[in-house]
Order: C-alpha cells, then structure tokens, then sequence
C-alpha cells in the first residue's frame, strides 16, 4: 500500500492531494503512520512503533489501522488497501 | 532599460457578487513585465466599481451596450481611439464579443488590435451548439436541448430526468427539480437574457475549470486548472485553488489544438465519480479568476497582449500548484463628483 504521489503532508498534519485541490487534516498519530507508510513500512512496523509509543494494544491498533486506511482510501490518496486483509 | 508603453483598453469593470474579468486583467496587465501598460477603463454602468479605481484604471470611457447596434460601437471607439492611441482591446463579457469580432478588421486598420476567437470558433462553442461540438471533438458534454417555447417544455421529462439544469443563453443557470421549477426558470431567464433556453442534463460530480491561451493555430500557450473552494449562490467562485490534473490538462490541449481556438478562454468541467470529466461550457474569454494564473506564474493577459500585437510568445511550461485566490469585498469612498462625471459626461 502506498500514499498517492504527489500527495503533500504537512507537519501539521494538513494533507493536500494536488489533483484534486481537495485538503484534509489529521491528528498527531494519523501524521506519524502516514508518514510510517511513505517510508514503506508494513503493517507490522507501524503496530511496533505505535506499540512502542502509545498506552494501547495491537487489537485496538489494529482496528483503527484499518479504519485510517479506509478513509484515506475512500478519499483516493492511497493507492491500494492490500494489508486490510494480510 | 525602460519598458515600452502600451494603451490597453478593457471591458468588465463590474467587480461585484458575480464580476466581470476586467479588474484581475488590469492587475495582470499592471504586473506585466515587458511592458507599461497604460489602462483605459471601458464600462456600461456608472456604478462599476473598477471605474473608481484610480491606481489601476488611468481613465474611462462609457461605451453602448451590445443593442445599440456595431455601428454605435465602432463611432465610440473611434472618439476613444483619438483621445487614448489605443494599442490594444480586451474585451471581457460574452455578450460584447459578437461585435467586437465583427469590428476586429475595421479596428486594425484604426491601429487598434485585439486577440479574439474567430466568429466561427465563437459561434461553434456556445452553449446551444454543445452537443455538436462534443460530438464533432470528441469530447464528453452534458447531453442539452434548445427550447425556444414554454410548450416545449412538458415534453422533456420524456428525454431527461429531474434534476435538469435551465441554462440562459449567455448567462444564468438554475437546478430545476419539477417541470414548474423548469417553467419558472425558463420565464425567468428568458426576461433577462432572452431566448432560446438550453436545457442540461444534470451531471453530479465535482466541478473545475481551467483558464488558457490558444495561438489560434492549435498551440497551449497556457493553461492553468483550479477546483472552485467556495462558491456563491450565483455559482461563482469566490476561493480556488490551482491544481495539477493531468486530464484536464489533456482536454484543454486537445480542444486547443483540435478547435484552433484564438485567445483567452475558460473550460466549464464536470468530473463525476468514475472520473470522466463532462465539458460543461467554454467561455470565450478570460475568468474573472485569471489573476489566480499570474499568481501561479502564467500572466495570461500579459500573452494576450503580445499575441494581439502579432508577437511569438513562448507557452508556459509549468505553474504552482496548491495555491489558493481568496476573493474580498471592499468598500470605496467615492467622491459624489466622479459618479457624475462618468454617468453626464460618460468620461471619467
């Protein structure tokens, strides 16, 4: 799975996707795993290092993962949502 | 080294809710590298507000509307022309640009130059030819009919369904979701910009445009796209932002280079969910958002210029991305001397 080329992330966490002039925000945590995913890291590397950061477990992880890729999909800026079902 | 200086006279002061161009094409024009450019307002209201902008506008003349006939025109312009040297016109409004077409010969020969599309070209991609036009370009467009009469109007729910978009032939576009809706629609814009009406279907989707430059023998000499942030209730745009759509892109060049299309233009598009993009319109003229392409880096009206004048110019490669127009209202204190002036002596 991959973020759509082209798409700008900000510190701030303000994602610009410059086809379609279209930006979106997302928190903190949502920054550090897009920018997780840019690196080209598997799922199970970005649960380790949430894991590693934050007071939750892989399920909950797991759960959220999953529901952040299906929002940056539905919004065209990933290009594909394979590890949904690894 | 000093910059030559041109008289440039523009149309479309009325930078109100729904403006005209003229007021970003006067600040491109200012912003111009190459050379100075003096501008000579052209108006029809004296309550345009780019008349009473002094820094931008060096002076202004009323002119006659489209209706009092080319001949009136040509007589104003002549009186203007003898005062100002003009070098160029640009004309903003749709409505105007049939006699401005019709004029372009009787105006060189005056000295005075313009840049316009061919009266072919013009009459080829108005609103109710847009079906031959996709057909004949191959190019995907809203599926339309002409009407001339409220009897017609029953019979469309048989060819379209609700909801269906009620076009004037110059301007205005309504939703209409009933056939009363369409029957109200169609008296009302028929009061104000005559007929016939042109009756759309209704693409859902998300809506573009893009503004360029043809050199009249099938060249992209610019094109910049943007995606409209806020909009007006009038449907204008209001806020944007300059994007980097590889198939609009696309489209632009094709209907440039297909259409051989002369001078500013702007594409009205539709992309719907499966990402095929509907040409809605194509204005014959820059947008009253052209100042967005000088910010992103193409001065379009700068090229215009040089084109009108029968200079080469070198198309634009490439323009920023992600940068936004912010559009505002801002009150003038005018003096109440200057609203004579132009509405008595139509000078000001």
């Amino acid at each position: 799975m991959k973020l759509h080329k082209n798409i700008a992330v900000s510190e701030d966490g303000l994602l610009f996707n410059p086809v379609t002039g279209e930006s979106y925000s997302v928190n903190p945590i949502g920054v550090e795993i897009i920018n997780l995913i840019r690196e080209e890291k598997n799922q199970e590397s970005i649960c380790k290092c949430i894991l590693a950061k934050y007071a939750t477990d892989k399920t909950t992880f797991e759960k959220d993962y999953h529901d952040f890729l299906g929002i940056l999909e539905h919004h065209n800026l990933i290009e594909s949502h394979e590890e949904k079902k690894a | 080294m000093k910059k030559r200086k041109l008289n440039i006279a523009v149309t479309g002061l009325n930078a109100i809710d729904s403006p005209g161009p003229g007021v970003s094409v006067i600040r491109a024009l200012k912003e111009a590298t190459s050379f100075e450019a003096r501008i000579i307002g052209l108006s029809y209201e004296s309550l345009e507000p780019g008349i009473y902008m002094h820094d931008l506008v060096d002076h202004t003349y009323s002119i006659p509307y489209p209706g009092a006939g080319i001949d009136t025109l040509l007589a104003r312009m002549r009186y203007i022309h003898e005062k100002e040297k003009l070098d160029v016109i640009i004309p903003n409004f749709d409505a105007e640009l049939y006699p401005f077409i019709k004029l372009e010969t009787k105006l060189k020969a005056m000295g005075i130059h313009m840049f316009l599309p061919t009266l072919h070209q013009f009459e080829e991609r108005h609103k109710v030819n847009l079906n031959d036009f996709g057909k004949k370009y191959n190019i995907l467009v809203p599926r339309s009919k002409v009407i001339h009469d409220l009897s017609s109007v029953h019979s469309l729910q048989s060819e379209f369904s609700f909801p269906m978009i009620v076009k004037g032939k110059f301007y205005d576009a309504s939703i209409a979701y009933s056939i009363e809706q369409v029957k109200s629609y169609f008296n009302k814009i028929s009061a104000k910009w005559g007929l016939p009406i042109i009756i759309q279907e209704f693409i859902h989707g998300t809506e573009f445009n893009v503004t360029g430059l043809g050199d009249g023998k099938g060249n992209t000499i610019a094109a910049v796209p943007m995606r409209k942030q806020y909009i007006t209730e009038k449907g204008k745009a209001w806020g944007g932002i300059s994007i980097s759509d590889e198939k609009m892109l696309e489209m632009t060049r094709k209907f440039l280079h297909t259409t051989k299309w002369r001078g500013g233009f702007e594409l009205e598009l539709m992309k719907n969910k499966d990402g095929e993009l509907y040409l809605l319109e194509i204005n014959p003229r820059l947008p009253a958002w052209i100042y967005l392409a000088v910010g992103v880096g193409q001065n379009i009206p700068e090229a215009l210029v040089h084109l009108a004048l029968g200079e080469k110019v070198k198309p634009f490669t490439r323009y920023d991305v992600g940068k936004m127009f912010i559009r505002y209202a801002w009150d003038m204190i005018v003096d109440r001397t200057e609203f004579e002036q132009i509405s008595i002596y139509g000078e000001l």
